[in-house]
C-alpha cells in the first residue's frame, strides 16, 4: 500500500475527478475548437474530404509545415468582406440601442410595479423568447410581406397606394433583430433596477430633485452594470446573427455571420470561413470580456 | 405608488404588444382556409391535418424531441457538479478560465459555435476515428455544450443564495457529505434545476444555426426543416406548427411558474414555522 505515496497527489480523487466532469467537457467542445478555427484558417482550400489542406505533412522523409496567410490577406484585400464588418457592427450597435430605448422603460416599470406582480410581468417579457426564435423571426415575415398585413392595412386605410416594400430590407432586419433581442434586454436591466436602495430617491427628493432629474443623476447611473450587461447580450450574439439577415434582408444586408455561412455551405471554402470566423472572435473578444466582467460583478459567476 | 400616468408604465404595454401582437396574427391565420397566407378565406383546420400528415416533419419533431431531452438532461448533470465547482471553490486553479468557458457561450454567435465545432468533429473523426460521421450524437454534445453554460449560470445563482447552515446542521447530526448533497442541498436547488433542464430543452429544440453546421445525414432535426420551408416563404402548414410550439410553451412556462412559486412558498413556510 503507498508505495508512491508521491503519486497520490497526481491520481486524481473520486470527488474531484467528478468535479472535474463539467470543466473537461468544455475544454474538449468549446475551446478546443477554437485551435481547429485557428489551424483551418492557415490552410489552403483544396478538392478533398474535408476540403482543406493539411498543416504538417509527412512527404518522403520531410516533414512538411504549410501555414499559408493568404486566407487573410484575401479577406482584407476585398473590399466586400470588410463592408460585411462594418455593416455588422454597425447594425448590431443600432440594434442594441433601440433595443436599450425601449427596454429600459420596460425593465423600469416591472421593478417599479408592486412586489408581488413583479415575476408575472417579467414572465410576459421572458415568455416569448421561449418559443422558438425561427417563427418569431418568421413571423414577420407574413407581417412585412407586401402582400402582408401592414401593407394591406395601411392600403385599406388609405395611407398609402402602393404596398412599401418592407421585407428584404435592412429595416426588416433591425424590426426582427429588436423583436428577438429585447427580452435579453430587459431581464439583466430589471435584475438591476430591482436591486436600487429607493432612500437613494427619496434623499435626492427631500434635496430638491425632482423627477427627471433624480433618474439622470441617482437611477440611470446605478444601473450602468445591468445597461452594460443587456447591451453586450443583444450586440456581441447580433454581430454574428445569420438567421435574421437571411429571412428578413435582402441584397443590400451583407453581414458577417451571412457571409461565413456561404463561404461555408455555398462554396464550401472551410479555409476562408475559419479564418473569417476567427477576425470575428477577435473583434469581440473585447466586448466578451466586458460582459464576463460585469456577470462576475454581479454575482452572476 | 399612485396610479398616476406613467411614461414606464406606458411603454412596458406597448413593448408587450409589440412581442405578442405577431405571434397572434401567427395564430389566426394558422386556422385560415385560404393557402395565401394574407387573405383571410374562413375557419379551418386542416393545416393542421396536413401538418400531422408530413411524414418529414413529423419525424423531425421526434428526432428534436428527443436531442433535446437528452441534452438537456446531460447539461443540467454537468452544470449542478459546475456550479458547485464555482460557488463552494473560490480560489482554485482555473477558474477565471473555467467561468470564461461558462460565460462566453452565452453570447458567442452561433455560426462561430457551430463552425468550430464541426471542424473540431471533423479532425477528432481523421485522429482518432471517433465520432465516425456526423449525426444525431453530434448535435446532442453541442446542444449539451451551450446547455450547459446556461443551466450553470441558473443554478450557480441559487446555489449562491441558499443558506449554507442546513448543511453544516446535516454534517454535525452524522450524515456524510454524499447524503447531505442528496437529502438537503438537492431538494433546495431543485427549483432552479427545473427551470434549467426546460430552459435547455427549449435552447436545443430551438437552435438551427449550429446543428446545421454539426449534423449529418439522417439527422435533420425539426427548426432545420423549418428553416428550409420558410427560406422559400410562408406557408400555412409552418404557422400550424408554430401555434402548437406556441401552445405547448405557454402551458410548460405558466406550469412551472406556478410549480416553481408552489415549492418556493412551500420551504419559505417551512422555514418560518421551524
Amino acid at each position: 500500500m503507498n508505495t508512491y505515496p508521491t503519486l497520490k497527489k497526481f491520481v486524481p480523487q473520486g470527488r474531484y475527478t467528478l468535479m472535474a466532469a463539467p470543466f473537461l467537457w468544455l475544454g474538449i467542445f468549446f475551446l478546443l475548437p477554437f485551435l481547429f478555427v485557428a489551424k483551418i484558417s492557415v490552410a489552403e482550400g483544396a478538392l478533398a474530404i474535408p476540403p482543406y489542406t493539411a498543416l504538417i505533412e509527412w512527404l518522403d522523409g520531410v516533414l512538411n509545415i504549410r501555414v499559408s496567410f493568404y486566407n487573410f490577406q484575401w479577406l482584407l484585400d476585398d473590399p466586400l468582406y470588410i463592408q460585411a464588418y462594418w455593416n455588422s457592427i454597425k447594425m448590431a450597435f443600432w440594434s442594441t440601442v433601440y433595443c436599450l430605448l425601449i427596454g429600459y422603460p420596460m425593465a423600469y416599470a416591472i421593478a417599479k410595479a408592486p412586489k408581488d406582480k413583479q415575476t408575472v410581468l417579467l414572465l410576459l417579457v421572458l415568455l416569448p423568447s421561449w418559443t422558438s426564435f425561427l417563427i418569431r423571426v418568421y413571423a414577420w415575415m407574413g407581417l412585412l410581406k407586401n402582400n402582408g398585413l401592414i401593407n394591406n392595412a395601411l392600403m385599406w386605410l388609405g395611407v398609402i397606394n402602393e404596398p412599401i416594400q418592407m421585407l428584404n430590407t435592412n429595416f426588416a432586419v433591425y424590426i426582427g433583430v429588436v423583436y428577438s433581442y429585447l427580452p435579453f434586454m430587459v431581464l439583466p436591466l430589471y435584475a438591476n433596477l430591482v436591486k436600487h436602495d429607493n432612500s437613494l430617491l427619496e434623499a435626492a427628493a427631500d434635496l430638491g430633485a425632482g423627477h427627471i432629474k433624480r433618474f439622470f443623476t441617482v437611477t440611470f447611473p446605478l444601473s450602468m452594470n445591468g445597461v452594460i450587461a443587456g447591451s453586450m447580450l443583444v450586440f456581441i450574439p447580433v454581430v454574428g446573427e445569420y438567421v435574421i439577415p437571411e429571412l428578413l434582408g435582402g441584397t443590400e444586408t451583407i453581414m458577417i455571420g451571412k457571409v461565413l455561412w456561404q463561404e461555408f455551405f455555398n462554396n464550401r471554402d472551410w479555409p476562408v470561413a475559419s479564418a473569417l470566423a476567427l477576425i470575428m472572435v477577435l473583434i469581440l473578444l473585447v466586448p466578451i470580456g466586458l460582459f464576463h466582467r460585469i456577470q462576475n460583478k454581479e454575482g452572476g459567476l | 405608488m399612485p396610479q398616476r400616468f406613467s411614461f414606464s408604465r406606458l411603454m412596458f404595454w406597448v413593448g408587450i404588444a409589440f412581442l405578442y401582437v405577431p405571434m397572434l396574427v401567427l395564430v389566426v391565420y394558422s386556422f385560415n382556409e385560404s393557402r395565401l397566407v394574407t387573405v383571410w378565406a374562413g375557419f379551418s383546420g386542416k393545416w393542421y391535418v396536413e401538418l400531422f400528415q408530413d411524414q418529414q416533419i413529423m419525424t423531425a419533431v421526434w428526432r428534436s424531441l428527443q436531442i433535446a431531452f437528452l441534452s438537456a438532461s446531460a447539461a443540467v448533470v454537468l452544470a449542478i457538479l459546475g456550479s458547485l465547482i464555482m460557488v463552494r471553490h473560490r480560489n482554485f486553479k482555473g477558474r477565471t478560465l473555467f467561468s470564461g468557458m461558462i460565460t462566453a457561450p452565452l453570447v458567442m454567435p452561433d455560426v462561430i459555435i457551430g463552425l468550430s465545432m464541426l471542424l473540431l468533429f471533423v479532425a477528432m473523426g481523421q485522429m482518432i476515428g471517433w465520432p465516425e460521421n456526423r449525426g444525431m450524437l453530434t448535435v446532442w454534445i453541442a446542444h449539451t455544450t451551450f446547455c450547459l453554460a446556461y443551466s450553470t449560470v441558473v443554478i450557480s445563482s441559487r446555489l449562491r443564495e441558499m443558506d449554507r447552515s442546513l448543511e453544516e446542521a446535516s454534517l454535525d447530526l452524522g450524515a456524510n457529505q454524499i447524503r447531505t448533497f442528496f437529502q438537503v442541498t438537492l431538494p433546495i436547488i431543485a427549483p432552479a434545476i427545473v427551470s434549467a433542464w426546460l430552459l435547455s430543452f427549449t435552447l436545443s429544440l430551438d437552435d438551427v444555426v449550429i446543428a446545421s453546421f454539426v449534423t449529418g445525414p439522417g439527422a435533420t432535426t425539426l427548426p432545420i426543416e423549418v428553416f428550409s420551408s420558410v427560406r422559400l416563404g410562408v406557408t400555412p402548414k409552418i404557422n400550424a406548427l408554430a401555434t402548437l410550439i406556441i401552445a405547448a410553451v405557454s402551458l410548460v412556462a405558466i406550469g412551472s411558474w406556478y410549480l416553481t412559486k408552489r415549492m418556493n412558498d412551500r420551504v419559505s413556510a417551512q422555514l418560518a414555522t421551524s
